[in-house]
């Protein structure tokens, strides 16, 4: 008995010295957070690898010190990284990615967009990332607020005077202010003002930060926020205050309208945010895949990559967390009927004739939190505290043509292209 | 023999000291370096992004406000329920054990407790609405309602951090001698009197201790804010978080962390100069 006992301790204890060699390929991801969407990754989307994926998350800021962790020690434990194309261009811009050249080429051919993989070359001449899936902002609105929508106005094709007439309609009626927008400590109303309001007013995101056309946007939204919920300042993501009937109308990131959409299809539209004198800017995101230098298991992390970028997974993603394929592959017609309300006003946007396409900065470093405070602190001067605009775009012009030279990022569309960082006009 | 073994006590508390000097003074020197350099360069930059960003006045300005109104009403009311409760007989655990639930909970999840009061949806307005006062969703917690806003958080942290400062006054009442009070009341002092002059005195260092703790602790205030107030009342904790978190600028944060521990380390010093204790009643 003893000695059977004592076997099967040192066989014990030889599985656990053994594990780590056969260990599980870690994939760590700052992406598909929320558990059911991890569930999701785990039993489906990874399901039927030939070496099975061990998948993490982490909150995007754990996810850089990690990464910054692993490279400082030398100790390398993740083979593969899944996170938004702003959260791997600091590591790319510290060499700490594989490049991926040959992945994109097999990729390109199988029909990825060549435009959305030059996006993953972060500004480099090696392909750093491998785009897994995409997303964008659009706006939600709870079926009872269509009565308010003025006359002649057709949802897909709002401008902001009528989203402003809109919102005074629904005031009146209601008592209060109907529209939200997120701008609550974790929020993205800074993606609002890079993708959807300058590009919009001034067809440009960092050229024409203090031009005569901004001043005159930032105009507009002064009087559009006399019409938006002032609890918008505690807003992150806009189906909670949506779900609940706090606001009825609000601008996010589909990711964090989906839970109230696909929870009741038929009480909600979907539509692309407004248009501005210079269009309809609008914003694509999109997710990523890369191999960090040093990763213990690069070839099974190579097959994970491929494996998520065929086209039935990519479909199947959609599907079960609805962020859209990077492939260019029809959506099913079974789809989740939420997100295919998501999808139609994903597809109106990319298609409205004048769409402004406004790219994820590209350049920034680990300066992109920095580049967004630029336009928060613009709104929160302006708008919030009722600052004169001419001197906030003035100072905070100042600070955002610091950063620029200091990262040396060349401007991105819609700003025309640059030598040496992107000037502030 | 005791000189011989001389160098004992100095073995049984090495670990502790090696404990706090890895884990407490190498991060210390490291912050302060963060704060103070830039590029590995000795220079004044962070600071000076500190100073020149919009929230940083706001930030503190917040928080000494809410630091001046929270504490001092903490300070009286933990001795009014420390008085109180030392005149009660029976029952005296168990009103103790329902004043320091709070106490039990994680500044995250009592900040989650007064949203859940305080926002649009929340149990305040259900109650103001049943009872006719309100017509609708009455925000309280926005910009445009500052002074809600700042009552609805010193309310919240004044629910939160009594009870750690009861606790260490019901300490110190328990130690004040029957026989001073008894010789008092025999001589006719009323009981403001009795207050004033033999109770306040003699819980002097319980009412120093509970100060220092209290008044760090709002400087430190953090939780409860963020979860109430979020980007419409920034304090200096939360500026600390959001550069090393959203805006990942490490050095910006250090030089926050560095600000927080002068004014904590002042505070001490004040109450340490200004609340006088009588050496022999030191521990």
């Amino acid at each position: 008995m003893k000695t059977l006992l004592s076997l099967a301790i040192l066989a014990s204890t030889a599985v656990g010295i053994a594990l780590p060699a056969s260990a599980q390929t870690v994939f760590l991801s700052t992406q598909l957070r929320p558990i059911e969407e991890a569930t999701a990754v785990r039993q489906e989307l990874l399901s039927g690898l030939a070496k099975p994926a061990d998948y993490v998350v982490e909150e995007p800021p754990q996810f850089a010190v990690r990464m910054e962790a692993e490279r400082q020690a030398g100790k390398h434990t993740i083979s593969l990284v899944g996170a938004l194309h702003g959260e791997l261009s600091p590591l790319a811009d510290k060499q700490m990615l594989e490049p991926l050249d040959d992945l994109a080429k097999k990729l390109a051919s199988a029909g990825m967009p060549q435009s959305l993989l030059d996006l993953g070359k972060l500004g480099k001449t090696e392909q750093q990332y491998i785009p897994w899936m995409q997303a964008t902002y659009v706006m939600a609105a709870n079926k009872d607020a269509l009565q308010y929508l003025p006359e002649g106005a057709d949802i897909n094709r709002l401008d902001y005077d009528q989203l402003i007439a809109w919102g005074k309609k629904m005031q009146e009626a209601t008592g209060a202010p109907q529209i939200g927008f997120p701008a609550g400590p974790k929020g993205l109303m800074a993606r609002y003002f890079q993708g959807y309001f300058y590009p919009s007013f001034t067809g440009g995101v960092v050229r024409t930060f203090k031009s005569a056309d901004a001043a005159a946007g930032w105009q507009k939204l002064k009087e559009l926020w006399t019409v938006v919920a002032p609890t918008s300042t505690n807003y992150d993501f806009m189906q909670e205050p949506l779900a609940s009937g706090e606001v009825m109308v609000a601008w996010d990131h589909i990711a964090r309208l989906k839970n109230a959409i696909s929870a009741s299809p038929d009480q909600y539209v979907v539509f692309p945010a407004p248009a501005g004198p210079k269009g309809r800017g609008y914003m694509p995101v999109v997710a990523g895949l890369a191999i960090p230098k040093g990763a213990p298991d690069k070839a099974n992390a190579n097959a994970i990559i491929e494996h998520l970028a065929t086209q039935e997974v990519q479909l199947k993603t959609a599907s079960l967390v609805g962020f859209f394929p990077t492939l260019n592959v029809q959506l099913p017609p079974d789809l989740d009927p939420g997100v295919a309300l998501l999808a139609g006003a994903v597809t109106a946007t990319q298609s409205a004739p004048d769409a402004v396409i406004s790219l994820l900065p590209v350049g920034l470093g680990d300066k992109g939190g920095e580049f967004n405070k630029v336009y928060m602190d613009a709104f929160q001067r302006i708008i919030l505290q009722n600052q004169p605009i001419e001197t906030v775009l003035k100072t905070q012009g100042e600070t955002m043509a610091k950063l620029m030279a200091d990262t040396k990022a060349p401007c991105w569309a819609p700003d025309a292209k640059s030598d040496g960082g992107c000037p502030v006009e | 023999m005791t000189q011989n073994r001389s160098w004992i006590p100095y073995l049984l508390i090495l670990p502790t000291v090696v404990f706090l000097g890895l884990l407490f003074i190498v991060p210390l020197v490291q912050t302060v370096w963060l704060a103070v350099s830039d590029n590995g360069v000795p220079s004044l930059a962070n600071m000076q992004t500190m100073v020149s960003d919009i929230n940083f006045g706001r930030s503190i300005l917040n928080t000494f406000l809410l630091t001046l109104a929270v504490v001092p009403i903490q300070i009286a009311m933990a001795l009014a329920m420390g008085t109180m409760v030392s005149k009660v007989n029976g029952g005296r655990e168990t009103i103790l054990w329902i004043w320091t639930i709070p106490l039990g909970i994680s500044d995250l999840a009592a900040g989650m407790v007064w949203l859940s009061i305080l926002q649009n949806t929340g149990y305040l307005n259900t109650l103001l609405f049943s009872m006719g006062l309100i017509e609708r969703q009455t925000a309280w917690l926005t910009y445009q309602t500052p002074v809600a806003l700042f009552i609805g958080i010193a309310i919240a942290e004044i629910w939160r951090g009594t009870a750690i400062v009861m606790i260490i006054i019901v300490a110190g009442l328990n130690q004040v001698p029957k026989e001073f009070k008894e010789a008092a009341e025999i001589f006719g002092a009323s009981p403001w009197t009795r207050f004033t002059r033999i109770t306040l005195p003699l819980i002097r260092p319980a009412l120093q201790s509970a100060l220092i703790l209290r008044t760090v602790l709002a400087f430190e205030v953090f939780a409860v804010v963020y979860a109430l107030g979020g980007r419409n009342f920034p304090v200096l904790v939360g500026e600390a978080y959001n550069w090393q978190n959203q805006n990942q600028n490490y050095g910006v944060a250090a030089a926050y962390a560095v600000l927080i521990m002068v004014i904590s380390l002042a505070a001490t010093l004040f109450y340490l100069k200004v609340v006088k204790v009588d050496p022999e009643r030191l521990p």
